[in-house]
């Protein structure tokens, strides 16, 4: 089966600012995306869950997309304007995809 | 003096409370007790359409006048002049920065509206009456603390202003919270009693069941936050969660009786102005003040001030209300 190289971007940010980064990944011309829950975690802030929270402001959000390669430098100068002041992980790993077209 | 204790007992012991101490004693011994996050938004989903209902039907009964403006007009100005008297007070008492300080003192300009819900129903439980509209008074004081507190950050020359754009305005004004007790406060006065009628054993019946599961879970999450927070909680700083809440209580106080309101009226807008919010403001300090700490205020806001007014507030500030207009 033929494969093709993309980026993975994982940015795992407070749910507070998921609208904010989304609206800069389609700015940075991301067509796709997909927004994950997280249940809860552990890091320089302290340990968190979302178990019985109604306040969105300890929450966090996982927002993860594929793109081609030459894509990404545009994708990281408008996520990271977003992400610089707050909480939260951004990851780039290498993927293979079945379908070049859709990225 | 009696008629406090007397009250203050009966609320000790009530239902509301003890579920919140069962919540609070769960988390502490590391129970693995917890409600999911969806149950706790339904929850409070429910609480905000049937207080906002209520208070709705109680206008339309009861008919408006000039005090409704007046009240809204009192509980805006003590939302934006709350934060600060608390960010003074954190001055002078804690070692905190200054930005934390302008975080904390957003909370406790504006409300909390469980602590609202809960006052509520123990003035209903002890025939007390109330304006109904108090609840648009509720809505009305959630933002105007938060821009105080932006100022106080951009007065000491920090980010403050820089993080409030056009969407937080938007996210703060139109809020889930606001929004729903708003909108549920105008289907209760267009609708009154026989829509009241039509719906009560939804809204009326179970809504203290559902007020003790709701306590439950914040027990829960204030237990979760003490036991991982709690060693930020210095003397001083601890001394303001329980000290602001009654001088606030005071300011309350002044702008109540000035409008003329009843004893449950008088009580509510103590309450108002001594609690301290834990969902919206919070997330607007999120995205304005990302820099300040929000284990600190979130365990201010829920470890302490929410059990101090639940527990021993509450019942003083409707005692007091209750001496004071003779009612």
């Amino acid at each position: 089966m033929q494969t093709h190289q993309a980026k993975r971007v994982e940015i795992t940010i407070e749910a507070v600012m998921e609208s904010r980064l989304t609206d800069a990944l389609k700015k940075a011309g991301v067509t796709g995306y997909t927004v994950l829950p997280v249940l809860g975690g552990s890091g320089r802030s302290g340990a968190w869950s979302r178990a019985g929270q109604v306040s969105r402001a300890s929450g966090m959000v996982q927002v993860v997309c594929i793109i081609k390669p030459e894509r990404l430098d545009r994708l990281l100068e408008g996520a990271f304007a977003v992400v610089d002041r707050h909480i939260g992980v951004v990851t780039v790993t290498d993927c293979d995809v079945l379908r070049a077209e859709r990225f | 003096m009696d008629q406090l204790f007397s009250l203050a007992a009966d609320n000790l012991i009530s239902p509301i409370i003890l579920s919140f101490a069962l919540g609070v004693a769960a988390s502490l011994a590391r129970s693995d007790l917890s409600i999911p996050e969806a149950v706790a938004k339904g929850l409070s989903i429910y609480l905000l359409f049937a207080i906002g209902f209520k208070g709705g039907v109680s206008v339309a009964a009861h008919g408006i006048d000039a005090t409704l403006g007046l009240a809204l007009l009192a509980g805006i100005v003590l939302s934006a002049a709350l934060p600060l008297v608390a960010f003074a007070l954190l001055r002078l008492m804690t070692n905190i920065s200054r930005l934390d300080a302008a975080a904390v003192a957003a909370h406790y300009g504006s409300i909390s509206i469980v602590t609202f819900v809960a006052a509520t129903s123990i003035l209903e439980s002890r025939g007390v009456d109330s304006e109904g509209y108090m609840v648009a008074v509720a809505a009305a004081m959630e933002a105007p603390a938060i821009l105080s507190a932006l100022w106080l950050v951009a007065k000491g020359g920090g980010e403050g202003t820089k993080g409030m754009d056009s969407a937080l305005m938007r996210e703060i004004m139109l809020n889930g919270s606001i929004v729903l007790l708003v909108g549920s406060f105008f289907i209760g006065w267009a609708t009154g009693e026989e829509g009241l009628a039509e719906i009560s054993s939804f809204i009326v019946s179970p809504f203290k069941g559902v007020l003790c599961l709701f306590l439950l879970d914040m027990g829960l999450v204030a237990g979760r936050g003490l036991r991982q927070g709690g060693g930020i909680l210095r003397p001083g700083v601890l001394a303001f969660g329980v000290l602001m809440p009654l001088i606030g209580s005071v300011f309350g106080l002044a702008f109540a009786m000035a409008l003329g309101l009843s004893a449950g009226g008088v009580a509510l807008m103590m309450v108002l102005s001594a609690s301290a919010s834990y969902i919206a403001v919070p997330a607007a300090m999120r995205v304005a003040l990302p820099e300040a700490n929000p284990s600190l205020y979130l365990t201010l806001s829920l470890g302490v001030t929410f059990p101090f007014n639940l527990t021993l507030g509450i019942p003083l500030y409707v005692a007091v209300a209750q001496i004071v207009t003779g009612g």
